[in-house]
C-alpha cells in the first residue's frame, strides 16, 4: 500500500476520564493506521478502551474524557486541530458511526426517511427528493422489507435487526470514507444477527467503504475484519491479519480470548433420580396475549436443563411461572411431584427457599444501598434463622464460595464491584438460601467472554457440589454447548424439540433448530460466506422474523 | 455613584459572607471527629455558609428570652420609634420592640414551619411508597384523592379549612401538613414506582419479605435522595404558606410574634422609606437558601455525583 492510501492514521493517542479530580488515563497512546476500503476490527473487554478509540476517530471525546496527547490524522486532515466547524462538515458526511443500540439512538418521534434524509441535505449532498429515492434503494441493498414503505414508520414500528440495517443505511447515505461500527450485533438475537452482519459487509464491499467494527465477539469479527487489534486496558495488545490473528496469536491474553469458549462441562450419567422441578402443560397469558403454549419439561438434580430461543420465545416467561410471579392460565408446576401454589404469595417460605433466582443484570438485581453483608446475609438470616456470629461465619463462607476474599469484601456496596464480581454475588444470595434449584436467567449474556467462562465454571462447580438443579434461559448456543445438559429450544411460546444435549447438537434437527444452530457465529472467516451460500441453495429463511 | 456604593457593600457583604463560612467550617471540622469530621473538611462554602447560618438561627431560637432585650408582647415605647442606641430596629405598631420580636419570631415562625414540613413529610411519604409497593385499589384510591385535593389551589383550600377548624398553631400546622403533603405523596410514589419495578425487587418478595421489610430496608435507602432534596424545597414552601397566611391575618394569631405578620403589621413604614418591616422578610429569605445550600450538599454526597 502506499501511502495516499492511508485514510486514517492515529499515532500516540491518549485519552483521559475524569474520576473526581483526577484525570485518569483511558487508553495509552495507541497508535492506528487505517486504508482506505479496509475493515479493522476492534477487539476487547469492557473497559479496554473500543469505544473511546472508535469515537476519538470522529475527533470526539464524551463529556468528562479528554482527549490529551497524539494525533488523530484523517485524509490529512489533524482533527484534534480541526475546528469544530470543520468537524461538522467531516462528520456525518466523509466519516459516519453506527452506534450498539439503534433503538436508542434513532428519535423515536421522527420517521425513518426523515432521519435518513437529514445529513445528505443538511450537507448539501443531495436535495430532500434525491435522498428519499437514495434511501430507498440503500434499503433494498440492506435486504429490508417493503423497502419502499419502510421510511414512512416510526422506529418503534420496526424489529431490532431492521432498525440496525437501517442505521447503516442512514450512516451509508452520504457514501462516507469510513464508517465506525460500534457493537452494532451485540443487542439482537443469533439469527438476526446474521443479517445485519451480511448486510454490513455487503454494503461496506460495494461502496468501498473503509471501517472500523468494535465489537467483542471474536467469531462475528472474523467475518468482518481485514485486520484485527486487540486492546487490553487501554493498551494496544497485538494487530494482525485476520487469518494470521485467528491461526497463530502471539500474545498469552490474545490466546485467553481465544480458549474462551472451550470450556466443557464433564459428561453427567442419565438422570435416575425423580425430577426436582416438571412443568406440566403450562400455558400463560400476559392479558390477552398469549406467551407460553403447552409447556412441559422436567429439571432433574445435578443437571443443567438450557432453555433457548430467541427474545420473544417465552423463555424467561416460563420461568415466571415457575417463580409463581405470573400464575398459568393452564397446567401445573410440581417440586418434588407435589403441585406448587401458582402465586408466590401463596407459597411457604419452604417452597420459596428451594426456587432461586440469578438475574441477567446484576446491576438491578442487587440493592445498591446494600452492603454484601445485609445482600447475602438476609436469605440466611430469613430462611435458616441464622443470628449474630453464624451469620458472618456463613456469610464469609458463601464469599468464599464464589472466590471472593471475605475480609475485602464483606462490607462493600455492589457499586464498588465489577460486573463478573457482582453476578458471583448474584450467585451466593441464591446459595445462601441452600436451595434445591437454580433458574439463572441470562447470567452471563451481560459479561465479557473471559468472566462469563469464569461465571460458568463456578456454577459448574457449585451445581457437583451441591447437587443443584439448574434451569440456565440463554440465546447463546456456545453457553448451552459448555454447560447444558439437556436442552429445551423454544420458539413463540412452543417447545420446539427438547432432549440430551448430545442428541440436540448432532443432526437430524428441527428447522428452527437447524437455524439456530446455523447462526452461531464460528471462528473460521469464511463461515458466514459459507453459511449464506448454503442457505440461499437450500432455501432456508434468512431469518425467523421474515 | 449610588450603584458603585451598592456594589461595594454587595462585596464586603460577600467577603464577610464568604470569611464567616470557611471560619464556620474551619471550627466544625476542629470539634468533630471521624466520618463526620471528613466530610465537614471537604464540604463546599456554600454548604458551610448554610450550616452556619442555620445554626445561628437555632442558637437564636433556642435562647430567645436570653438574648432578646425586651419581653415579646409588652409595649415598651411609643409607636414606630426610629432606629435607636435603646430600641436596635425601632418599634412597631403598638410600640414592641423590633428587635426582641425578630428572636422570638425566629422560635415560632421556624419552630412551625420545620414541624409542619416534617408532618408533612411523614404523612406523603408513607402513603406514596405504600401505594406504589401495594399498587392496585390503594394505589387508585389513594392517588385520586390527591388529585382531588391538588385541583384546589392551595392557598384557598388552606383558608377555607382555617376558617372552619379555626386558627390554632395547632390547627395551622395540621392543615398545612395535609395540604402539603399530597406534593410530597406524588414524588414519592413516583420516585418508589421506579425502584419497585427493579428485580431486587422482585427478588425480595420472591423471597418472601413483608411489605414493612420491603418498604424500609429495600426501597426507602433508594428514595431517600429526592426526598431530602425536596425537603428543602418543600420547607421553605411551608415558610412562604404560613408567612402568606399570617399575612392575610389566619396563621400565626398576634400577639405571638411572627415573621409573616410582622411585615403586615409594619407594612406602612415601605412608604416612609424605612427597611425594618423588609428585615423579617430578608430572614425568612436568608434561612430558605441556607437550607438549599445544605440540601444541595448533602444530595450530592448521597447521590455519588462525585463520581
Amino acid at each position: 500500500m502506499t501511502k495516499k492510501d492511508v485514510l486514517l492514521n492515529i499515532r500516540g493517542l491518549k485519552i483521559e476520564g475524569k474520576s473526581g479530580d483526577d484525570w485518569l488515563a483511558i487508553v495509552n497512546g495507541v497508535n492506528l493506521t487505517l486504508h482506505r476500503g479496509e475493515v479493522l476490527g476492534l477487539i476487547g473487554e469492557s473497559g479496554a478502551g473500543k469505544s473511546t478509540i472508535g469515537l476519538a476517530a470522529m475527533g470526539f471525546a464524551r463529556d468528562g474524557c479528554r482527549i490529551s496527547d497524539g494525533v488523530i490524522e484523517f485524509d490529512g486532515t489533524d482533527l484534534r486541530e480541526a475546528s469544530q466547524d470543520q468537524l461538522r462538515r467531516l462528520r456525518g458526511k466523509r466519516i459516519a458511526y453506527v452506534a450498539q443500540s439503534a433503538a436508542a439512538s434513532f428519535n423515536p418521534a421522527h420517521k425513518l426517511m426523515d432521519q435518513y434524509c437529514e445529513a445528505p441535505v443538511r450537507h448539501g449532498v443531495m436535495s430532500r427528493s434525491q435522498a428519499e429515492k437514495d434511501a430507498v434503494e440503500l434499503y433494498r441493498k440492506m435486504q429490508l422489507p417493503d423497502p419502499e414503505g419502510i421510511g414512512f414508520r416510526f422506529p418503534h414500528q420496526v424489529s431490532g435487526g431492521q432498525l440496525q440495517r437501517a442505521m447503516t443505511a442512514m450512516a451509508m447515505s452520504c457514501r462516507p470514507d469510513l464508517i465506525i461500527f460500534d457493537e452494532p450485533t451485540t443487542a439482537l438475537d443469533v439469527t438476526t444477527q446474521i443479517e445485519v452482519l451480511a448486510a454490513i459487509r455487503d454494503i461496506v464491499e460495494q461502496f468501498g467503504t473503509a471501517a472500523i467494527y468494535i465489537t467483542h465477539d471474536l467469531a462475528v469479527v472474523a467475518q468482518m475484519a481485514d485486520r484485527i487489534k486487540i486492546l487490553l486496558k487501554g493498551d494496544e495488545v497485538e494487530e494482525a491479519d485476520t487469518e494470521t490473528m485467528l491461526s497463530a496469536p502471539k500474545d498469552d491474553y490474545t490466546k485467553s480470548l481465544w480458549a474462551v469458549r472451550s470450556f466443557q462441562r464433564a459428561e453427567q450419567a442419565a438422570p435416575r433420580d425423580k425430577p426436582v422441578v416438571s412443568l406440566r402443560n403450562i400455558s400463560a397469558a400476559y392479558g390477552p396475549v398469549k406467551v407460553l403454549d403447552d409447556i412441559s419439561f422436567d429439571i432433574h438434580p445435578r443437571r443443567t436443563v438450557a432453555v433457548v430461543g430467541e427474545s420473544g420465545s417465552g423463555k424467561s416467561t416460563a420461568a415466571r411461572v415457575i417463580t409463581g410471579l405470573l400464575p398459568p392460565t393452564r397446567g401445573e408446576v410440581l417440586f418434588d411431584g407435589e403441585a406448587l401454589p401458582p402465586d408466590y404469595r401463596k407459597r411457604t417460605r419452604d417452597q420459596l427457599r428451594h426456587a432461586q433466582m440469578i438475574y441477567q443484570m446484576a446491576d438491578t438485581a442487587l440493592n445498591p444501598k446494600l452492603t454484601l453483608r445485609r445482600l447475602i446475609g438476609r436469605p440466611a438470616q430469613m430462611y435458616l434463622g441464622l443470628r449474630g456470629r453464624a451469620l458472618t461465619e456463613r456469610i464469609r463462607e458463601l464469599l468464599d464460595l464464589i472466590e471472593l476474599e471475605p475480609d475485602q469484601y464483606i462490607d462493600r456496596l455492589p457499586s464498588e464491584l465489577s460486573g463478573g464480581q457482582k453476578q458471583r454475588i448474584g450467585i451466593a444470595r441464591a446459595l445462601a438460601a441452600e436451595p434445591r434449584f437454580i433458574i439463572c436467567d441470562e447470567v452471563t449474556s451481560a459479561l465479557d467472554q473471559i468472566v462469563a467462562e469464569g461465571i460458568l465454571r463456578l456454577l459448574d462447580k457449585l451445581q457437583s457440589e451441591f447437587n443443584l438443579a439448574y434451569m440456565f434461559i440463554t440465546h447463546d448456543l456456545a453457553t448451552v454447548r459448555a454447560i447444558a445438559d439437556d436442552v429445551v429450544v423454544m420458539q413463540k411460546g412452543r417447545v420446539v424439540e427438547q432432549g440430551p444435549k448430545p442428541e440436540m447438537f448432532a443432526p437430524p434437527h428441527e428447522p428452527y433448530t437447524e437455524l439456530l444452530l446455523s447462526s452461531v457465529p464460528e471462528m473460521d472467516p469464511d463461515w458466514l460466506t459459507k453459511l449464506l451460500e448454503q442457505r440461499s441453495r437450500k432455501g432456508l429463511p434468512q431469518s425467523a422474523d421474515q | 455613584m449610588g450603584f458603585l456604593i451598592f456594589l461595594f457593600w454587595a462585596a464586603i457583604t460577600l467577603g464577610v459572607a464568604i470569611a464567616a463560612a470557611w471560619g464556620f467550617r474551619a471550627v466544625a471540622a476542629a470539634v468533630t471527629r471521624g466520618e463526620m469530621r471528613r466530610a465537614l473538611r471537604n464540604a463546599p462554602l456554600t454548604a458551610s455558609f448554610g450550616m452556619l447560618v442555620i445554626f445561628i438561627y437555632l442558637v437564636v431560637a433556642i435562647l430567645a428570652p436570653l438574648i432578646a432585650p425586651f419581653p415579646e408582647r409588652t409595649v415598651v415605647g411609643s409607636q414606630f420609634i426610629p432606629w435607636s442606641a435603646e430600641h436596635w430596629l425601632g418599634t412597631d405598631a403598638l410600640g414592641r420592640d423590633m428587635f426582641s420580636r425578630m428572636i422570638y419570631g425566629t422560635r415560632n415562625t421556624v419552630g412551625i414551619a420545620f414541624a409542619t414540613t416534617a408532618l408533612a413529610f411523614l404523612i406523603g411519604s408513607v402513603f406514596g411508597l405504600l401505594a406504589a409497593t401495594v399498587g392496585g385499589w390503594l394505589d387508585q384510591g389513594l392517588s385520586r384523592l390527591v388529585d382531588v385535593m391538588m385541583a384546589i389551589p392551595s392557598l384557598i383550600f388552606a383558608l377555607l379549612l382555617l376558617t372552619i377548624f379555626g386558627t390554632s398553631i395547632l390547627t395551622l400546622i395540621l392543615v398545612i401538613a395535609v395540604i402539603d403533603s399530597t406534593r410530597v405523596f406524588r414524588l414519592a410514589r413516583a420516585v418508589t414506582e421506579g425502584v419497585v419495578v427493579m428485580d431486587y425487587i422482585e427478588a425480595a418478595r420472591l423471597r418472601g419479605e413483608g411489605l414493612g421489610y420491603l418498604i424500609t430496608r429495600e426501597i426507602l435507602p433508594n428514595v431517600t435522595a429526592p426526598l431530602v432534596a425536596e425537603f428543602g424545597l418543600r420547607f421553605c414552601f411551608v415558610f412562604l404558606s404560613i408567612s402568606a397566611l399570617s399575612f392575610l391575618g389566619l396563621g400565626i394569631q398576634p400577639p405571638t410574634a411572627d415573621w409573616g405578620s410582622m411585615v403586615r403589621e409594619n407594612a406602612t413604614l415601605i412608604t416612609f422609606g424605612d427597611i425594618t418591616p423588609l428585615l423579617p422578610a430578608g430572614a425568612i429569605a436568608l434561612l430558605t437558601v441556607a437550607v438549599n445550600f445544605v440540601v444541595d450538599w448533602q444530595l450530592y454526597r448521597a447521590s455519588g455525583l462525585k463520581e
